[in-house]
Formats: C-alpha cells, sequence, structure tokens
C-alpha cells in the first residue's frame, strides 16, 4: 500500500496535502492496483454481475410461480429489487470493507491506520475502494430502468424527489450498517457473522417486498434495522398501494430521516469502538 | 489412514475454540431462516397450497434444514490452501508424506463434525418453534441422510478445492471464487429449491453438482423421497464424486508441476 501510493504522481504544488487530495490520490492508486490482474480482474467484475443477477434470480423464482408476491406484481416487485440492489450497491462500494474489521484489528493492520493523520473510516473507504463492486451496481442501475419501464407510476413532484432520495437514502443506510457491522466486531472479535445478520440480512430484506414477511420481521425491519425503508416503502408511495401492518405506506418518506438518525448513532458506536481498542504493541 | 484421522480430530479441537464464531453464525443462519421462510410461506400461501412440490409445512422445514446444514457443509469454503498458495506455505504442504487433498479434507471433516450441533441444532429448534417442521418417523431417511450428508460435505469441500488449485496456475483466485459461490448457492437450491425454478433453469441445474450439494441430502432428511428414489440420487452423488476426485487429483499433479514457490 505504501509503495502504490509513493508510486502515484507526488503532488506538483507546494500547498498542503488536505484529505480530499490524499482521498483521490489513494482512490486512484487503488483502482489501478487492483486492475494489475487483468484475468482476475475480468472474473471479479464478473463475478459481482453474476452475483446481482442471482440475486435477482432468486426473487424470480418465487415470483414466476405465483401472480402477486406480498401483494406486488412481478414488475412492482423488480422495483424494490432494483432501489435495494443501487443502495446496496453504492454503500458496500463505499463502506463494505468495515465487514471485515475483524481480520484488520487480529492482524494488527489498525494499528497502522491509527498512527496515520487520517480518520480511520476514511482510510477503510479507500483500502478497498473495490471497482469490480460496480459490477453489481451496473446491474441494479439496468434493473431499475427495467423497472421504470415496467410499471405504471403517476409522477408528480414529490414521487419525483422520492424517487432521487431513495437511493442515496438506501446507499446511506447501508453504509451506516457497514460502520456498526465494523464496530461491533471490537467488542465480538469471533462474531463477524453475528453484524452479518444485519448487514446481508438487510440487503436480503430490503429487496423483498416487506408484505411477504411474518409481521414481527416488518416491524423489526422497519423500526430497528430500517431495511424496508431502503426500497419497499418507497416504492409503495411511488406505486400508490398501501402498505402491510409493520410497515404502513407513509414509512415511504422515512428513508432519509431514518439515515440521518442510524449514521448518528453508529458514528457514536463507532467511536466508542475506536476508543476502547487496545493494541497489542505490533 | 491414522494421519488423516489424527487431522480430523485436531480440526475439530481448533474450531471448538471458536464459540462465539459457532454462536454467531447460528444467530445469523436462524435470522436468514427466518426471512426465507417467510418469504417462501407467503408465495405458497398466495398460489394456494403448493409450489415446486412443497406444501408450506415442507418449504418452512425445507429452509431450516438448509439453514442448518450450511455451515457444517461448509458452503461458504475455505481459501485457506489459496492463502498457502500465495504465502509459499504449500510447499511444505507438499514434501508431506499425506495426501494433499485427502489431508484438507480430514480436516474439513473434523470442521464439519464441530459444526453440526452449535450451528445445525439452534436453526432446527427456532424453525420447530415458529413454523413447525415435518420429519420422517422411520429411520430409513436419516440413515440414508447421514450417508447423503457426508456425499454432500464431500462434494462441497472438492468443489471449493477445484477453485483453491486454480491458485496454482493464476496469482489472483478471488474472481473464481466470487463466480463459484453465487452460481453454487443459485444452483444448489440453497436460496430456493431448485423444483422452483422455471424448467428450463431446473434442467441446468440438475447438469451440474450443485443440487447433490444441498438441495439432495435436504430432501432425503426430511423424507420427501422415497427409497428407491433416494438410493438413485445417492448414487448421483457418488458419481459426481468420482467426477470431481478425479479432476482434483489431475490438477494436482499437474499443477504442483506447474508450480514455482520463491524463497524458501
Amino acid at each position: 500500500m505504501a509503495e502504490t501510493k509513493t508510486a502515484a504522481p507526488p503532488a506538483a504544488d507546494s500547498s498542503p496535502v488536505t484529505n480530499a487530495k490524499l482521498l483521490r490520490l489513494l482512490v486512484s492508486a487503488r483502482l489501478r492496483s487492483q486492475t494489475a490482474y487483468r484475468g482476475s480482474f475480468a472474473a471479479d467484475v464478473a463475478g459481482q454481475m453474476v452475483l446481482a443477477l442471482t440475486e435477482f434470480v432468486e426473487l424470480y423464482a418465487i415470483v414466476h410461480n405465483v401472480p402477486t408476491f406480498g401483494g406486488m406484481t412481478f414488475a412492482q416487485a423488480l422495483l424494490v429489487f432494483a432501489f435495494a440492489s443501487v443502495g446496496f450497491s453504492i454503500g458496500d462500494l463505499i463502506l463494505g470493507e468495515t465487514d471485515s474489521m475483524s481480520e484488520v484489528i487480529r492482524n494488527g493492520k489498525l494499528e497502522v491506520l491509527l498512527v496515520r493523520p487520517l480518520p480511520v473510516l476514511l482510510q477503510l473507504m479507500t483500502s478497498d475502494f473495490q471497482l469490480r463492486r460496480v459490477g453489481r451496481l451496473v446491474f441494479a442501475l439496468i434493473a431499475l430502468a427495467a423497472a421504470l419501464f415496467l410499471t405504471d407510476i403517476q409522477w408528480d413532484p414529490g414521487k419525483v424527489a422520492l424517487f432521487i432520495i431513495t437511493p442515496l437514502a438506501g446507499a446511506a443506510i447501508f453504509g451506516a450498517l457497514f460502520v456498526g457491522a465494523g464496530a461491533v466486531q471490537f467488542w465480538l472479535l469471533d462474531g463477524r457473522q453475528f453484524a452479518n445478520a444485519f448487514t446481508y440480512g438487510g440487503r436480503y430484506v430490503a429487496s423483498m417486498p416487506g408484505a411477504a414477511m411474518f409481521l414481527p420481521l416488518q416491524v423489526f425491519f422497519t423500526f430497528v434495522v430500517p431495511a424496508t425503508l431502503v426500497a419497499y416503502a418507497p416504492s409503495l408511495v411511488l406505486l400508490g398501494l398501501d402498505g402491510p401492518a409493520g410497515i404502513p405506506s407513509w414509512t415511504g418518506w422515512l428513508g432519509l430521516p431514518a439515515a440521518v438518525v442510524l449514521w448518528g448513532l453508529m458514528l457514536l458506536l463507532w467511536r466508542a469502538a475506536i476508543r476502547k481498542y487496545t493494541g497489542a504493541g505490533g | 489412514m491414522r494421519a488423516y484421522w489424527e487431522l480430523a480430530k485436531s480440526s475439530f479441537r481448533r474450531n471448538s475454540t471458536y464459540r462465539l464464531a459457532a454462536f454467531s453464525g447460528a444467530f445469523t443462519n436462524s435470522v436468514f431462516g427466518l426471512i426465507r421462510a417467510s418469504l417462501l410461506l407467503s408465495a405458497i400461501s398466495t398460489a394456494g397450497g403448493t409450489i415446486g412440490g412443497y406444501s408450506a409445512v415442507e418449504a418452512a422445514t425445507y429452509v431450516w434444514l438448509g439453514q442448518a446444514l450450511l455451515a457444517p457443509l461448509g458452503l461458504f469454503g475455505s481459501a485457506e490452501l489459496a492463502g498457502r498458495v500465495k504465502s509459499g506455505d504449500i510447499a511444505v504442504d507438499l514434501s508431506r508424506s499425506v495426501n494433499l487433498t485427502a489431508s484438507y479434507w480430514a480436516q474439513d471433516v473434523g470442521r464439519a463434525a464441530f459444526d453440526i450441533l452449535p450451528r445445525g441444532v439452534p436453526p432446527l429448534v427456532i424453525g420447530a418453534l415458529v413454523t413447525g417442521l415435518s420429519l420422517p418417523t422411520t429411520a430409513g431417511p436419516y440413515v440414508l441422510g447421514f450417508v447423503s450428508v457426508l456425499a454432500a460435505l464431500t462434494l462441497s469441500f472438492l468443489g471449493f478445492f477445484v477453485i483453491n488449485l486454480l491458485s496454482f496456475w493464476v496469482v489472483e483466485i478471488r474472481g473464481y471464487w466470487m463466480l463459484y459461490l453465487v452460481l453454487m448457492n443459485l444452483l444448489s437450491g440453497f436460496l430456493v429449491p431448485v423444483t422452483w425454478f422455471p424448467q428450463w433453469m431446473l434442467d441446468f441445474a440438475r447438469a451440474t453438482p450443485f443440487p447433490s450439494m444441498l438441495q439432495t441430502p435436504v430432501d432425503i432428511l426430511a423424507g420427501r423421497t422415497d427409497g428407491a428414489l433416494s438410493l438413485a440420487l445417492v448414487g448421483v452423488q457418488l458419481l459426481w464424486l468420482a467426477v470431481l476426485l478425479a479432476g482434483t487429483q489431475l490438477m494436482v499433479r499437474y499443477g504442483s508441476r506447474k508450480l514455482v514457490v520463491q524463497g524458501g
């Protein structure tokens, strides 16, 4: 990592190196190193696209057997899936690395990050900015375009605004969940999978029509872990549908506020985690 | 033989120290089981009775058995061998007087033997409480199910071993790994029973070894298949076992000639 950094063109002027400049430098070094092994990189991108495709097929394998799934037609369910995929792939692209925090802690990499004059989260974001994950985003955007083409939405200014906010709020919600997942691993070093129930479990829930779930799950994944607010709830508003008991359709507008609240909580948790950390003198 | 037994035993002990990992794995698999079961049940109730031959309680049983076997069968795999090729430690493995594949397999069996209780039982208990399970009352399906689980475990191991062995030829296997993992998850029937697929996908899945890695042992254990069909399915598993075993042995043979370990 240090080598790739020095290999990048040095800042020509003498102005102080800002975080933004460093960020750009780090990301571009990352991107170049990732494309170095072409065969593997191509397989990586293909893998991410196939991953997105299998997530879609999983939904399709259920939906093609029934006229409506959780009160939604195939096209409507596709809209939910697409919103969730766009949100998740952006969140994963930027903060997915915190998922393997326990390894960073265990092999002493965290100490290296802590002594550098950059926020740890920022370093994590750039340490594994994975171009291959763009493959997933591309598929998600295609699915979103297809869903818009297939569904019949009565547009008005409010819905246009909601349509624009939704993927961003979704990305923010998943980003916050990833930060939380990383923070939890400071306490549960071997408990990485525990956090997966909320990050990947959240993705799974977000991409399905919420009404198809048991009521307690609906409530939990709306008001505790706001996964249904990522895609299903806003889709209800856009499509003019009524929600189930646990996810009333007014929750469609809660995505952004939930993202803000969640980020606040998860950053507090993250700070507590960093403070809690005791190095082993590595 | 003794060496492999000891390897399996020490792998069992190694895994048994990570109790928190086992607990959190069981927790997560149970959460996923709840979500997955509720989705399948909702679809079945809309369809009015059954989909792909699964009634509500059968589909729930399918989900919970799948969640219980997921970790023991090693469906998320291990990239240990590829890591050792990268670090050069593979040279030590190859100079040992045990068969490379068999020694890794023995360790995987040891891991599975530990995983089956702490990671397998909680999802089944939760499933029995939440949705109910439909399990056979005779001994036959359990006996054959045990054989089938062992075959599925070995198949799953060999499949990932093939991907690991690619590291003899290529520098970075992560992409191939990912590609394999997602295809296997889908076609093994882990996400949705393969009989729920559209016909063309079902045909495609059945032409691969993947359903033998999960769908087969789950269906046998749940008593969905009768004696003759179960035996035939186990036969298919053994056939794929022979194919994959031959494949890995060829790869080890040619790969270890090609391999260059730097330094020493």
